[in-house]
């Protein structure tokens, strides 16, 4: 991560920490998500996404997340799980398909996976 | 006095929801999950209290990063079903409690918990899911009043495990303390062992789930001593939730007597936990 705020920050390997840096960085993009629980919205995003995300204040670097449909990189410019699922969701994706995008398993191979039981540390 | 009569810890995963709304309970991926609530609801359904308490977390729904509330509590005489951005689950809206939101919210001020009031909320699958986990089928109405008591578990710094206990024994003194001869029913909602995002995404710890499903009625102290890193470290980032089960027992008795639990992987990427507790006397 970019920032540190120092006291009590904690870093866990493989773990994003929603923490007050993270959700200030994520702040407008986790609006935007947020707004897509409207339909009228969804509509308007899916018409002009870029427009959509202007008008929201993305940086640049977030814009492009979202128009990539990057979800890693959603995550590391401050969004949150719950709020980038949102954009998940109008997708038609499922939080399989993003546990097999973060952990680079795939969406097949994760679910197989949590259906044997979960993945373990280590 | 009003009194505790049982408290129910349960997951809130929204797959859980979704399967029983989609006609999924028979589903072979589902089936035992179901099967594992079928005593709960059976005992459940015989001991309906004249109110409930569901603990539990709201996920962008009913409220966003505007307002982060640590601690909150529902006043209204009704809470709508949010839609969480894919239509509403079909079931009921919620029916409060104003006048007992109003005697909890000055008890625990005075008890030192300055939480947040909140007159107009719409809930969750955070908060509706564990109403469907006790009962599957509610028809037009849930089988009681519901007064909604909202913990922030999804943006740092989460309240702690020992502050949620003491918010939990701050909430059974308020209840004893209500005039109205009325019985209570607690939820403890979340968890248990998950994590939704990073490369450690989909980590379960069962030896964590096993030890806190025995120590939440046996130690819940112990469980209450645990740090946050720690909680995330062996729980996975968002079964920090588990801090949610605190509260419920905080607000029993010293010495519970256990109806029923069970544990079921995956219920989406999560680990499903129920515990029912009888918080009455043992009958001599």
């Amino acid at each position: 991560m970019t920032t540190d705020s120092g006291a009590g920050r904690l870093d866990l390997p493989g773990t994003p920490i929603f923490d007050g840096d993270t959700s200030r960085r994520g702040l407008r993009m986790n609006k935007l998500f947020m707004s897509l629980r409207d339909a009228g919205n969804r509509e308007r995003f899916a018409a002009d996404e870029a427009a959509y995300c202007r008008g929201f204040g993305l940086t640049a670097e977030q814009e492009k997340a979202v128009l990539d449909r990057d979800w890693q990189a959603m995550i590391d410019l401050g969004g949150s799980i719950f709020y980038v699922y949102k954009l998940a969701m109008m997708d038609g994706r499922s939080m399989q398909y993003l546990g097999g995008v973060f952990t680079g398993m795939g969406e097949d191979d994760f679910l197989a996976a949590m259906r044997a039981g979960g993945r373990r540390d280590g | 006095m009003a009194e505790v009569i049982w408290g129910l810890a349960t997951s809130h995963v929204p797959s859980i929801g979704a399967a029983m709304d989609r006609g999924k309970a028979e589903d072979p991926n589902w089936k035992a999950l179901f099967d594992g609530y079928a005593p709960a609801r059976a005992w459940l359904a015989e001991h309906t209290p004249d109110v409930a308490i569901v603990v539990y977390n709201d996920h962008a729904n009913g409220i966003d990063l505007d307002f982060v509330p640590t601690f909150g509590l529902g006043t209204a005489e009704r809470y709508e079903v949010a839609d969480e951005g894919f239509g509403r689950r079909p079931v009921p809206d919620v029916i409060g409690d104003p006048e007992l939101s109003f005697h909890l919210v000055q008890s625990l001020v005075d008890d030192h918990f300055d939480l947040t009031v909140f007159q107009e909320l719409a809930v969750d699958h955070g908060f509706t899911v564990p109403l469907s986990v006790w009962t599957a089928d509610p028809g037009d109405a849930w089988p009681c009043p519901v007064i909604p008591l909202l913990v922030n578990v999804i943006q740092y710094p989460q309240p702690t495990a020992a502050r949620c206990y003491e918010l939990g024994r701050a909430l059974g003194r308020a209840i004893r303390s209500y005039p109205k001869d009325i019985t209570v029913g607690v939820l403890g909602t979340g968890g248990m062992s998950h994590q939704l995002a990073g490369s450690r995404a989909g980590f379960i710890n069962p030896d964590f789930d096993s030890m806190w499903m025995e120590a939440i009625e046996t130690d819940p102290a112990r469980l209450a001593a645990m740090s946050r890193e720690e909680l995330i470290r062996q729980a996975g980032s968002e079964g920090i939730e588990l801090i949610m089960w605190l509260v419920m027992r905080g607000a029993m008795d010293d010495r519970v007597t256990k109806v029923h639990s069970d544990y079921f992987v995956p219920a989406s990427n999560t680990a499903a936990g129920i515990a029912l507790f009888d918080n009455r006397a043992p009958s001599a």
